[in-house]
C-alpha cells in the first residue's frame, strides 16, 4: 500500500467528520499559536535588550563620583566631585586594556536656533566619547584636538535635537545658542533610539569638555576645577572585564592617594554586565513562556488521542473489513497514524498562521515588541507533528491489533 | 485427480469462554474442487460460521490442516494470511460492509489499495467489475444512495476485483427481500458459470437450493454432504 493511498484514505476519513476534525485540530491550533506568540514576545524582549547593549556600546565601565567622609558624616554617592578629567586621561594612557576613556560633564539647557528652541541634555566631553559609545557622526565631522584645547564653540547634536531645531534642513554649520553661548554645529550623530530606561538617547548635544567647563555650564561644584561627572570607559574586546575593572580601581586609588583600608571615593559600574544579566533573564522568560505554551500543545495532543480512540472504536467494522480484504496490521497502523499526524499538521499550519497574526496583534495593540522567528515556526511545526505521532500511535496500534473476525462482528 | 481448491483435514476450532473450552468445530474433513458452488447450512451454533472464518483465513484453527490451492495456509502468520485474503479470496457479507460516504467505485477498489496495483489499475479494474454486476451507471453513488440489492452487488464486485480463486459469502441474502435475494443468487450462479468457486453460508433452504452441493453442519461436525439439482435463479426471475 503506497503512501499516497494512505494519505487519501486519511483525508477522506477526516472529511467525513468535519466538525469533529475541526474541534480536534482546535487544540493543536491554540497550542501552536500560543507557542509562536509567546516565543515572539520573548524574542522581542530579548532583541530589545540586545539593541540596548548595542546602543550603549559593548564592554562599557562607568566611573562615577563616590561618597566622601567629612568630619565623620558620610555623604551620599556623588555628593562630592572626586574624579577628575585627568583621571580619565590617565586611564586612557596607563591601562593597556582600555581602548578609550571619556570623562564628561553633564548638564541641561535650552538650545535656541533661530526662532526654534529645545531643552536638551548637554555633555561636555572628549573625542573618545564617540569611540566609547560606538557612535558615528552621520553628517559633518567630530571634534578635533585643537577644539578641545581651545574650548572652541562647536557642538555635535543628536537626531532628536537636529529635527526639533532644524526640521529637514541640514544643521551643519548652523549656529545654536546654548545658555546664550553661540555654538556652531559641526556634526550630527547617528540615531541610537531609547536606552533601557526609555530615555531618548538622541536628545543630546555634545561639546568639548573645556567649552562646557569654561563657557556653557558655568561654575557649579562639578564643573569647578578639573572635576567631571563621570568617566565612561570602553575595555578592549577579548579582555577580561573584571581584570580591567581591578586595574582601573587600583590606578584611581593611587591617583586619589587612598590608604589601604580606606574606602574607594569613586564608584565603578560595569554596565554591560547589568545588561547581560537582563538579557539572560529575558532568555529565561522566553523559555518559560514557551514551556507554558507547550502545555497547551500537549493538551491538544491528548485531545487528538481521545478522538482517535473514539474513531477507532467507531470504525471497528471498517477496520475488520479492511483486514478481511487484505490490510495487514501495519497498513491499519499507518492509516490511523497518518490521520492523527494529518490532523496535527493541518492544525499546526493553521496555528502558525494564527500565531503570526497573534504576534502582529500583540505588537499593534499592546505595543510590545514581538519578533517572529523561523526557528520558532519550525519548532512548533515539528512539535505538532511529533504530538500527532506520539498521541496517534496508541490508538493506531490498538486498531492494528484488532482481530479481523472480532472487528467484523463488532456492533 | 488434480489438487482440489480446498482440502481440510481434521480441522478443529475451540473457543475459550472464561475457564470452559467450547468446541466450535470438531475434526472436519472436506474437499471442494475448483468451480463448485457449495452451500453450507446448519442452525446457529452448528459451527458453519467458524468453518467459513477458517476457510476465509480470518482465523487460525486450533488443530488440523487446511490447503488452499495446494498451499498449506493453516500454518501461516497474520501478515501472510492477509496476503492470501488480498490475492486469492473474495468476501461477501450479510450487511454488505461497504464504507459509508465513499463512492461505489472506491468501495470496489478497496482491496487493490492493499495490493501492488497502481491507482489507474485500481480504478480501471473496479469500473470493470462494477459493470459486470450491472452497476456501470452507479459508480459515483455512495452506499446510502443505493438500494439493498445494489449495495450487495457493489460488495460482490468488491469480492471479485482481485480476481480471486474463491468467493466466500456469509448469508449474502440475509438482509434482502426475497425477490432481491433471487436476483443476487442469479448473479452468483452466473459468476459460478464463469468459473468462480463459491462457498456460501446460509440457513435458508431457498437460498441453498441454488447451489450445486449442500453441506450440513451440526454441533461442529459435518452431518450431511450431498449434491443438489440447482434451481435456476435467472429462470425463476423471468417467470
Amino acid at each position: 500500500m503506497n503512501f499516497a493511498a494512505t494519505l487519501r484514505i486519511a483525508l477522506l476519513a477526516l472529511r467525513v467528520n468535519k466538525m469533529r476534525s475541526a474541534l480536534t485540530m482546535l487544540g493543536i491550533i491554540i497550542g501552536v499559536a500560543a507557542v509562536i506568540v509567546m516565543i515572539a514576545v520573548g524574542n522581542g524582549a530579548q532583541a530589545r535588550v540586545e539593541e540596548q547593549i548595542r546602543s550603549l556600546g559593548s564592554n562599557i565601565i562607568m566611573v562615577l563620583n563616590g561618597s566622601t567622609t567629612s568630619s565623620g558624616a558620610r555623604g551620599g554617592s556623588g555628593s562630592q566631585p572626586t574624579i577628575s578629567e585627568d583621571d580619565g586621561y590617565a586611564l586612557n594612557r596607563e591601562i593597556a586594556e582600555i581602548q578609550a576613556a571619556a570623562p564628561s560633564l553633564r548638564g541641561s539647557g535650552q538650545v535656541v536656533a533661530g526662532n526654534a528652541n529645545w531643552s536638551t541634555t548637554l555633555y561636555g566631553t572628549t573625542p573618545e566619547y564617540l569611540a566609547v559609545r560606538e557612535w558615528a557622526v552621520v553628517e559633518g565631522r567630530g571634534f578635533e584636538q585643537a577644539e578641545m584645547n581651545g574650548a572652541a564653540k562647536v557642538a555635535l547634536i543628536g537626531q532628536t535635537v537636529a529635527t526639533s531645531l532644524f526640521g529637514d534642513s541640514s544643521p551643519v554649520d548652523q549656529v545654536v545658542r546654548v545658555n546664550k553661548v553661540p555654538l556652531t554645529v559641526i556634526g550630527v550623530l547617528d540615531r541610537k533610539g531609547q536606552n533601557m530606561m526609555g530615555q531618548d538617547q538622541d536628545d543630546i548635544l555634545l561639546m568639548p569638555i573645556s567649552t562646557a567647563r569654561k563657557r556653557v555650564l558655568g561654575a557649579n561644584r562639578f564643573s569647578a576645577g578639573r572635576s567631571v561627572g563621570s568617566i565612561m570607559v570602553k575595555v578592549r574586546d577579548g579582555v577580561n572585564m573584571d581584570e580591567a575593572e581591578q586595574q582601573m580601581r587600583a590606578l584611581l586609588r593611587q591617583r586619589h592617594r587612598l590608604q589601604p583600608g580606606q574606602d574607594d571615593d569613586f564608584y565603578v559600574r560595569n554596565l554591560s554586565e547589568i545588561l547581560e544579566a537582563q538579557e539572560a533573564s529575558s532568555k529565561v522568560m522566553t523559555l518559560l513562556l514557551a514551556a507554558v505554551a507547550s502545555v497547551s500543545l500537549l493538551v491538544g495532543g491528548i485531545g487528538i488521542m481521545n478522538i482517535m480512540l473514539v474513531s477507532v472504536t467507531e470504525r471497528t467494522r471498517e477496520i475488520g473489513l479492511r483486514m478481511a480484504v487484505g490490510a495487514r496490521g501495519r497498513d491499519i497502523l499507518m492509516q490511523f497514524l497518518v490521520e492523527a499526524v494529518t490532523l496535527s499538521l493541518i492544525g499546526g499550519a493553521i496555528g502558525i498562521l494564527l500565531g503570526a497574526g497573534g504576534a502582529y496583534a500583540v505588537a499593534e495593540l499592546a505595543g510590545w515588541r514581538t519578533e517572529l522567528s523561523t526557528a520558532s515556526i519550525v519548532l512548533a511545526a515539528g512539535f505538532a507533528g511529533a504530538v500527532g505521532v506520539f498521541f496517534g500511535y496508541y490508538p493506531a496500534r490498538k486498531a492494528s491489533r484488532l482481530l479481523p473476525i472480532e472487528a467484523l462482528r463488532y456492533e | 485427480m488434480a489438487e482440489p481448491l480446498i482440502r481440510v483435514e481434521q480441522l478443529s476450532k475451540d473457543y475459550r469462554m472464561g475457564s470452559t473450552v467450547v468446541p466450535a468445530l470438531q475434526g472436519v474433513d472436506l474437499v471442494i474442487a475448483a468451480g463448485e458452488f457449495v452451500a453450507v447450512m446448519g442452525p446457529s451454533g452448528s459451527g458453519k460460521s467458524t468453518f467459513m472464518n477458517l476457510l476465509g483465513c480470518l482465523d487460525h484453527p486450533s488443530a488440523g490442516r487446511y490447503w488452499l490451492g495446494g498451499e498449506e495456509v493453516s500454518q501461516l502468520d497474520g501478515d501472510a494470511l492477509a496476503q492470501v485474503r488480498n490475492r486469492r479470496l473474495g468476501f461477501v457479507f450479510q450487511h454488505f460492509n461497504l464504507l459509508a460516504r465513499t463512492s461505489a467505485l472506491d468501495n470496489v477498489g478497496l482491496p487493490l489499495l492493499y495490493s501492488h496495483a497502481t491507482n489507474e489499475e485500481r480504478l480501471r479494474l473496479a469500473a470493470q467489475r462494477l459493470a459486470q454486476v450491472g452497476l456501470a451507471d452507479r459508480m459515483d453513488h455512495h452506499p446510502a444512495q443505493l438500494s439493498g440489492g445494489q449495495q450487495q452487488r457493489v460488495a460482490i464486485a468488491r469480492a471479485l476485483v482481485n480476481n480471486p480463486q474463491l468467493v466466500l459469502a456469509d448469508e449474502p441474502t440475509g438482509a434482502l427481500d426475497s425477490r432481491t435475494s433471487v436476483e443476487i443468487m442469479a448473479l452468483m450462479q452466473q459468476l459460478n458459470r464463469e468459473g468462480i468457486t463459491i462457498v456460501l453460508v446460509t440457513h435458508e433452504h431457498d437460498v441453498a437450493s441454488f447451489a450445486g452441493r449442500i453441506i450440513n453442519f451440526r454441533d461442529g461436525r459435518v452431518i450431511q454432504d450431498h449434491a443438489n439439482e440447482a434451481a435456476d435463479a435467472a429462470a425463476m426471475l423471468k417467470s
